[in-house]
């Protein structure tokens, strides 16, 4: 608590203590008055001097006044019990709501507390000195130590370590980084200690970017805030219009009509009820917590959220439109099995990476990544490119062909056909054939479990786009079992595709598009929301997104959407329960059966319970 | 051109207010006060003079309420 909250604690405590104590004193009159003044000022001097300034400032309506008139009117009427009562409960509650506010605005800063606070800086003695993150020029060589966040987006010179990422992105199993990796800052190094050169700027860094997101995030407001601020704006006077018209007009027409006592006190006292029940302050601080706390949530679970309009689309998302590569596969290119070798499997692997040894292809790369040991090139002789077709070369003496069908048939080896899809390199040593080694784009583990996962949690139609041949798109597809597949597209065409699927859904559903934000970009904005993932050091992603996941798992994408829903439905339990309750209130208020007890209830009760619910929407963990 | 301010206010309506106070305020574009962050955002009409449009702002906003901060 801050030093204001302990303070209306203390004022709170007093006149609670007070008003126990004179409801004992068997005192009448103007003793009376004068005894219980003390309670009702020690708690409400602040409320009536913001009322008074709130008239001199012609704002009639908010919730000071709303206090000082339903206070001034029950002491009037004699109620001190109930006038002191309920500037104490507005009290409590208003202590109470701060309070929570407060704390879930630390709680979920501590979330994502990813900023670094100094950057090491090693000087000539050998000593490091701690300098500010800001300071650190590109090209820098800094320090960090086990147990150090990584403060800076750089590469690593010296060191080996194991890098917890969980910050970043919600996944809590470290990953192994060495001499030559990059490295993320934010990123927290937890064993070794690592010499760093910096390649950006730190506010050009990674954390720089998420935090400038993350804190950005709220200012697009969803719908439903702006719903209920407008709510807000028309429901006060309202209320206050119809206590006015209760405290005059039925006691009139019990007057001049009915030949009936007016009860003026009677009235006037259920008109005082409205007033405390006026007040929206449940409504208008549960729904922007909500919100808050679900981008929290989300942010700690790896998802960041650029806006609460987002999350609100989101939880609306019946169709995923996804890219291929990079998304739902890893989109670098590896050895995925060697069939049909007449001799060992790593032999063969060893021909295939020795011959290709001289190309800078990708194909090659991912042999000489599949072979695993250093290539000796002195082994290799007589290498002749042979474009189009593949390479020939004397490997240790043996003549190794690598290449495709075409090369085969020029050298006239017979060749046995692969039945998998991909790149597949034929293999032939001292002019026979030895088998082939499959290159393909291998699908990423959690990419079923993902779709089936969207599945369960009511997507209506999964989508896959890609540039991709359509013999690889097919299978990629089927095995994943996503619903439709169009391959070939050209990046414009991707934009059309998603224009199709936009028309052809109906209204309320939304259409997200997932993509690694490479070259997307188009495609992610035209979407209803566009979702990029592996954002760790990625920029372009980051801009072009509403939502950007973190790490590459495609899992994240059904656990956004749940997230999404849970905050939802938390908003939309606060809207109901809170209206729903001061409709009630009200009604019952102006019937005479609800009491001022009633309406306390309905103003503080109801603020404190929707502010417990809002802060359920932190926890997403088990989503 | 559009800026961050951070601001101290109690209560979630009272900001909104803030917001409606801010948006009305001459040479302002637009407004958005995030309560939860406790942050402004102000986009300025093109040739205002921020410094000066945000005292009219810090003006409007302590009319509408009174217990309410911008850090300028």
């Amino acid at each position: 608590m801050n030093k204001k909250q302990k303070k209306v604690l203390i004022r709170i405590i007093v006149s609670a203590a007070c008003i126990l104590v004179l409801k004992l004193l068997p005192i009448d009159g103007y003793l009376k008055f004068a005894l219980y003044m003390i309670p009702y000022l020690t708690i409400g001097y602040d409320i009536l001097i913001k009322a008074g300034k709130g008239i001199w400032n012609r704002q009639v309506f908010d919730e000071n006044f709303l206090m000082a008139v339903a206070t001034v009117g029950a002491i009037l009427l004699g109620d001190y019990t109930e006038g002191v009562a309920v500037m104490l409960f507005y009290q409590i509650g208003e202590l109470f709501q701060s309070y929570a506010v407060g704390k879930s605005r630390r709680n979920i800063s501590e979330l994502m507390d990813i900023r670094p606070d100094y950057a090491n800086i090693e000087g000539e003695d050998g000593q490091l000195e701690q300098v500010d993150p800001d300071e650190v020029a590109v090209g820098s060589i800094i320090v960090v130590q086990p147990g150090e966040k990584v403060p800076i987006d750089g590469v690593i010179l010296e060191g080996k370590t194991t890098l917890n990422t969980s910050a970043l992105t919600g996944e809590s199993a470290p990953y192994d980084a060495g001499v030559g990796d990059e490295i993320i800052s934010g990123c927290i190094n937890m064993s070794g200690v690592l010499k760093i050169l910096t390649t950006k700027e730190f506010g050009e860094s990674t954390v720089s970017k998420i935090l400038d997101l993350v804190e950005n995030a709220s200012s697009k407001k969803s719908r439903s805030e702006n719903f209920i601020s407008k709510f807000a704006k028309y429901y006060t006077p309202a209320v206050c219009y119809g206590a006015v018209a209760l405290a005059i007009l039925p006691p009139v027409v019990r007057m001049l009509f009915l030949g009936l006592s007016p009860e003026w006190s009677d009235w006037i006292l259920r008109a005082l009820t409205f007033l405390v029940i006026s007040c929206p302050c449940a409504l208008v601080i549960s729904i922007p917590l909500s919100f808050f706390a679900g981008i929290g949530g989300a942010s700690n679970a790896g998802v960041l959220v650029k806006g609460s309009n987002y999350l609100e689309t989101l939880s609306q998302t019946k169709y995923v439109v996804f890219d291929k590569t990079g998304t739902m596969t890893q989109g670098v290119f590896e050895v995925s099995g060697v069939h049909h070798s007449v001799m060992d499997t790593e032999k063969l692997l060893e021909y295939a990476a020795l011959a290709e040894c001289h190309s800078s292809h990708p194909i090659s790369k991912s042999l000489q990544k599949a072979y695993g040991k250093p290539v000796d090139q002195s082994r290799v002789t007589d290498v002749e490119e042979i474009g189009g077709n593949g390479v020939v070369a004397k490997v240790d003496g043996h003549a190794v062909a690598a290449g495709n069908e075409k090369l085969m048939q020029r050298l006239g080896v017979e060749v046995m056909s692969c039945h998998s899809v991909g790149t597949v390199v034929h293999m032939a040593v001292d002019g026979v054939y030895a088998g082939h080694i499959l290159i393909s784009d291998l699908i990423k583990p959690h990419a079923k479990d993902a779709i089936l996962a969207l599945k369960a949690a009511g997507i209506k139609k999964t989508v896959m786009l890609t540039g991709d041949r359509a013999n690889v798109a097919d299978q990629v597809a089927a095995q994943l079992g996503i619903d439709e597949v169009y391959s070939e597209l050209l990046p414009g065409d991707k934009v059309e595709k998603v224009e199709k699927l936009l028309r052809e859904k109906e209204e309320k559903d939304k259409l997200a598009f997932v993509g690694d934000g490479i070259n997307d970009a188009p495609v992610l904005s035209r979407a209803d929301i566009g979702i990029a993932m592996g954002a760790m050091g990625s920029d372009a992603a980051i801009e072009a997104a509403d939502i950007v996941l973190m790490d590459d798992d495609p899992v994240k994408i059904a656990k956004a959407i749940k997230i999404s829903r849970k905050c939802i439905r938390i908003v939309y339990e606060n809207i109901y329960f809170a209206i729903g309750i001061k409709a009630i209130c009200l009604v019952l208020g102006a019937l005479g059966i609800a009491n001022m007890w009633a309406a306390i209830f309905a103003d503080v009760g109801v603020m404190v319970i929707a502010v417990l619910n809002a802060i359920r929407a932190l926890n997403v963990k088990r989503l | 051109m559009k800026k961050t301010y951070k601001i101290e206010v109690d209560c979630a309506n009272c900001a909104n207010k803030m917001e409606d106070a801010a948006k009305k305020t001459a040479g302002v574009k637009d407004a958005t006060v995030n309560f939860m962050t406790l942050k402004m955002a102000v986009e300025f009409e093109e040739g205002a003079d921020p410094k000066a449009v945000m005292q009219d702002v810090l003006k409007n906003c302590k009319k509408v309420e009174d217990d309410c901060e911008i850090y300028l």
